[in-house]
């Protein structure tokens, strides 16, 4: 196994009275799929944004690549290009063309030049497939292909580690594909991930490691052979049972 | 032809009065564009600032930003003209009619299009904030290229209105003596007894704002992306 990327330790996370995490610890190494799953409300997609800070978690610590990220004098912004995240409702900016969406954070925040970040913006949509949709608005693509552009518009900052909330819990099931195939495209280059998702054909494809959360903990995690074939936890038991019955 | 018809005529559309003080007109035609433009600028753009102060969400100069608003869309326009033409020399600051009737509808611009802006900012959704600042945007550059595109776009309809609705309130300024529109034809007719200058001034309203509402509209247009 490669070294940690992702080590976060011990997150709690409350929103007012509500204890949304409860002491979370999960490591995730170079090279590594992991993905999450759980009931709603479990406190997966807090855990998420907790690691790149769009949440800020009530205690804990969280490490990537080394950078503490609670830190006070890290610069988060910085430390966010190193972090990729894929949201449910791919949140394109509706503004900006797809080469646009891409190259924006590029030049901005990666300082590079307009020739430069087109450059990249262009390779980055090639890689998702969409080369010929570039100077195209997210209104004129279906779904699936605003979420590969949302792939595109992380994956062009170069990061250590894509985090992925539902990518397709939105998409109508016949576009479910074009995203998943994307997704183990980039697993297969060695990126580092993290998947909340309900794909659990993707998970036993693709996975290293499921871990399943209840109740803001880790109830339990292993292969996707062992959680969904001899999960040990009753309530793993009766988590796999429910899905395996849709 | 009735008698009546022809008092008509004589009260609105006396050629020779029209004539006469047609240059007049003219020259509260400049004189209101020229506010106009300022009232326009400066209150958009004060009104503008205010809604980007208040989107960093800092409490105290939040309830300040809101309070100021909230006087400044309570009051009537001509309220405020009143108290600086007349209020400030006071304290020793003799604001003309022309600068007390800009700054007057410049602040209530300001407070009805920072609220205006402001709405727009909160409507864009919180997933853009957090897709941009995911990628490394601070707080500002979120703003300025993502948010504040698509806020200003939807802000734009009922920007231009209101906007329009101040405009026009230069008028105004004939009661603190500026020689706009309204102002020279008032006094032209009580120069010459004949109301026909009110005439040419209402045209010269019609013709200088019908372009700017037609001007509204095409901004409109160009700022709508493909949806
Ligand atoms: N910003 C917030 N303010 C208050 N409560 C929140 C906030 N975000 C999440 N919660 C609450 O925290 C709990 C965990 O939410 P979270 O979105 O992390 O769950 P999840 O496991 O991702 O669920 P789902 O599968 O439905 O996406 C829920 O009870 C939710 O209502
Ligand atoms: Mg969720």
């Amino acid at each position: 196994m490669g070294k940690p990327v992702v080590a976060a330790t011990g997150i709690h996370k409350h929103f007012g009275a509500l204890h949304v995490l409860k002491g979370v610890d999960l490591l995730v190494h170079e090279r590594e799929l992991v993905f999450v799953i759980g009931p709603s409300g479990s406190g997966k997609s807090t855990l998420l944004r907790c690691l790149n800070r769009l949440e800020e978690p009530s205690s804990g610590s969280i490490v990537v690549d080394g950078i503490d990220m609670l830190d006070r004098r890290t610069d988060i912004n910085h430390a966010r290009t190193r972090i990729g995240m894929v949201f449910q409702s791919f949140n394109l900016y509706p503004h900006m063309t797809a080469l646009g969406n891409v190259t924006l954070a590029l030049r901005r925040v990666g300082g590079k030049s307009k020739a430069e970040a087109e450059a990249l913006g262009h390779a980055a949509l090639a890689r998702v497939g969409l080369a010929d949709r570039a100077l195209h608005h997210p209104a004129q693509l279906s779904g699936g292909q605003q979420q590969r552009v949302a792939i595109a518009r992380a994956i062009a900052l170069e990061p250590l580690v894509m985090l992925f909330d539902e990518p397709t819990s939105a998409l109508d099931p016949e576009l479910v594909g074009s995203v998943l195939g994307v997704m183990r495209e980039l697993r297969e280059s060695g990126m580092t991930m993290v998947v909340v998702s309900h794909e659990m054909g993707f998970a036993r494809a693709a996975a290293d490691r499921v871990v399943f959360m209840d109740h803001g903990l880790i109830v339990e995690q292993g292969t996707p052979a062992a959680i969904f074939e001899t999960p040990q936890e009753a309530r793993t038991q009766a988590f796999i049972g429910q899905i395996q019955r849709h | 032809m009735t008698p009546s018809w022809d008092r008509f005529l004589d009260t609105f559309f006396n050629a020779k009065v029209l004539a006469k003080y047609l240059p007049d007109i003219i020259d509260g035609v400049g004189v209101t564009i020229e506010l106009a433009l300022l009232v326009v600028a400066s209150g958009l753009a004060a009104g503008l600032a205010l809604a980007v102060i208040r989107s960093f969400g800092l409490r105290a100069v939040n309830l300040l930003i809101i309070f100021v608003v909230d006087v400044f869309r309570a009051l009537p326009p001509l309220v405020i003209i009143v108290l600086i033409y007349f209020g400030l020399p006071n304290l020793d600051i003799v604001p003309s009619g022309f600068v007390s009737t800009w700054m007057s509808l410049a602040l209530v611009l300001m407070a009805f299009s920072e609220e205006i802006f402001w709405s727009g900012i909160t409507s864009v959704a919180r997933g853009q904030w957090e897709a941009a600042r995911s990628t490394g945007l601070s707080f500002a550059q979120t703003l300025f290229h993502v948010v504040l595109p698509q806020a200003l776009r939807i802000t734009i309809p009922p920007l231009t209105n209101r906007t329009i609705a101040i405009t026009k309130g230069t008028a105004l300024g004939s009661v603190v003596a500026v020689t706009e529109i309204l102002g020279q034809a008032s006094s032209a007719v009580s120069n010459s007894y004949n109301p026909s200058p009110l005439t040419l001034g209402a045209a010269a309203y019609v013709i200088l704002f019908l372009p700017v509402v037609v001007l509204g509209r095409w901004v409109e247009r160009k700022y709508a992306w493909k949806r």
